[in-house]
């Protein structure tokens, strides 16, 4: 009977120990260490009772055991040590079994002995196997827990990743978005600048032209002025003839006198539609929006804006001089264009025009050339009806392009012009304005030393 | 009879003229003649030999031939014939060329009607 009782005793040492990574299960310790006591308590009092009462010590032996059992078999802190109790149980059972029948039926105990030998040592195999088992599962469940723990150090490290991975993508997004807007302020910035470069474009071409204006604004009005006092006085004179006896009146005097002021008073006219159609041209080349297209006369417009473009580099430079040719096509239909556009185009042509013969002209003076004296400065404006469409022509018999520059003339900001002479931007808006804006052509033709020759096609 | 002659590029520019000298061309004192260039104005005057021409009155701002260099070549084939600039521009510039040049006087557009006219009628006086 002592043996179930000193496996209940060493049972009770193992459980207390908890599994490699539990928690000991202390709040069982006052049970598994009453079941010791018992234990030992019941193993003496089998020892020193009389044999009659063998009976009862060996009975409340199983106590101590299975109190054990029960503890581990439903208590959850015991889960990992089940299989330990399993190995034992056989042992413990066939000892319990073997006990009771050695005292109830001595007789029959003493006649199959051997069985419950055989039995004992079953039990033993078996609590030896499972103890290998065990130990092999213990191995594999620490390698699993191993495992476990590296899985979940894994995790936490994937996890760390992810966060830090979180705010990466965020700090990415707010940079591309700051960038987005960077570029989007840049853009808008470059777009402004072009806005203003184009105005600055026209403003300069304005500029050049004030003097022109100004000249071509003064002309008519001292015509308006002139005529209306010279009216008046052709008037003063009709009523001093008026006032005359009838018999010594000069009547066709009357008459000649009247139709003096019949003509002047329609010169007076003229002169102030000049003077009103070229402030409106300068208010239409100033504006900034993109006009309307209209029925044209380019003759008009050619001629007009070649006077502005000659007295403008006259009044700016006195000792600019050049001549200049019309040779205009009475048969050239009225054409659908922008008549500011167009006309900034002209007047950008034969400015560039003028410029090139008065540097011809320079250039020559200042080499000594005996041609300086020969030559003759001459922008000519042409215009021709072609069987579809309209041709303008602006020549000038100044320096010519060199052939390596023709194809860059109508670059932005390509200038052959000295830094604050001009934007760049002139003959490039104008093949703008005559290809895109009016689905013309405009080409160039030149040969150095001699000429150079702007052609436009409009359709 | 004072033949003078008058260049400019702008055509009313006669209109104009013979409406103030009406009186002096009626009464035969004065004759006067026009060019619009200076190429013109040089024919003009090469075409009497010794030029009719006493006196000429010139814009300066026209187009090929300007004024000054008309008055160079005038006081140059001509030295007799007085030139007197007639310019919208009255700078210093001008002016100075233009006198420096023998010019003898120098009008600013507006045209001042009433001292043209007296230097005119100074020049059919003195005659």
């Amino acid at each position: 009977m002592n043996t179930i009782n000193i496996i209940a005793f060493f049972l009770v040492f193992f459980f207390r120990k908890p599994r490699r990574g539990d928690l000991p299960p202390i709040k069982w310790y006052p049970v598994l260490n009453a079941i010791a006591v018992a234990a030992v308590v019941v193993s003496i009092l089998n020892y020193s009772v009389d044999k009659e009462y063998r009976i009862l010590t060996s009975l409340l032996a199983v106590f101590p055991i299975a109190g054990l059992t029960y503890l581990v078999l439903t208590k959850p802190e015991f889960e990992g040590k089940k299989q330990v109790l399993y190995a034992w149980l056989p042992i413990i059972g066939i000892e319990i079994i073997k006990d009771l029948v050695e005292l109830i039926f001595p007789v029959f105990y003493a006649k199959r002995a051997d069985y419950f030998e055989i039995a004992g040592i079953f039990a033993l195999i078996w609590a030896i196997a499972m103890w290998i088992n065990n130990g092999k599962q213990a191995k594999k469940l620490e390698k699993d827990r191993l495992i476990a723990i590296e899985r979940e150090r894994e995790l936490e490290i994937t996890a760390k990743l992810k966060a830090e991975l979180e705010v990466q993508v965020t700090e990415r997004t707010a940079e591309l978005l700051s960038q987005k807007e960077e570029l989007e302020k840049a853009l808008e910035n470059l777009k402004s600048t072009q806005d203003q470069l184009i105005h600055a474009e026209k403003m300069a071409s304005l500029g050049e032209l004030t003097a022109g204006i100004a000249h071509e604004i003064q002309n008519p009005l001292n015509f308006v002025n002139n005529f209306s006092e010279v009216s008046n006085e052709l008037i003063a004179e009709l009523v001093e003839e008026r006032a005359k006896d009838p018999s010594v009146r000069d009547e066709s005097l009357v008459e000649e006198l009247l139709a003096d002021i019949k003509d002047n008073l329609s010169k007076i006219n003229i002169h102030g539609k000049r003077a009103d159609g070229i402030v409106k041209g300068m208010l239409q080349h100033s504006r900034n929006n993109s006009g309307q297209k209209e029925f044209t006369d380019i003759n008009e417009l050619a001629d007009e804006y070649l006077r502005l473009s000659y007295h403008g580099l006259r009044a700016k430079d006195k000792s600019f001089n050049a001549d200049f040719k019309l040779d205009l096509d009475p048969a050239l239909p009225k054409m659908e264009i922008v008549p500011q556009d167009i006309g900034r185009v002209i007047l950008n042509l034969i400015n560039n025009g003028f410029y090139a013969v008065s540097e011809k002209k320079q250039g020559l003076a200042i080499q000594g050339n005996s041609e300086h004296a020969s030559y003759k400065p001459t922008v000519w404006v042409k215009t021709k009806k072609l069987d579809r469409g309209i041709e303008i022509r602006i020549r000038d018999n100044g320096n010519g392009i060199p052939a390596d520059i023709k194809a860059k003339i109508f670059q932005p900001f390509f200038t052959t012009k000295p830094a604050g002479k001009g934007t760049g931007l002139g003959l490039s808006m104008s093949y703008e304005i005559i290809t895109k804006g009016h689905n013309g052509q405009l080409s160039v033709e030149s040969v150095p030393s001699e000429y150079t020759e702007f052609i436009i096609i409009l359709t | 009879m004072t033949k003078i002659l008058i260049v400019d590029d702008e055509r009313d520019v006669e209109t104009l003229f013979r409406q103030k000298f009406r009186k002096e061309v009626r009464s035969g004192d004065l004759e006067l003649v026009f060019a619009f260039s200076g190429d013109e104005a040089l024919q003009v005057l090469s075409e009497d030999d010794p030029p009719e021409v006493v006196y000429v009155f010139s814009d300066i701002n026209m187009p090929g031939m300007t004024g000054l260099e008309l008055l160079k070549k005038v006081k140059d084939k001509f030295p007799l014939i007085n030139v007197s600039m007639i310019s919208a521009y009255g700078d210093t510039e001008n002016y100075q060329k233009a006198m420096s040049s023998g010019a003898k006087e120098f009008f600013t557009k507006p045209i001042d009607f009433d001292s043209l006219k007296r230097e005119i009628v100074e020049l059919i006086t003195k005659k």
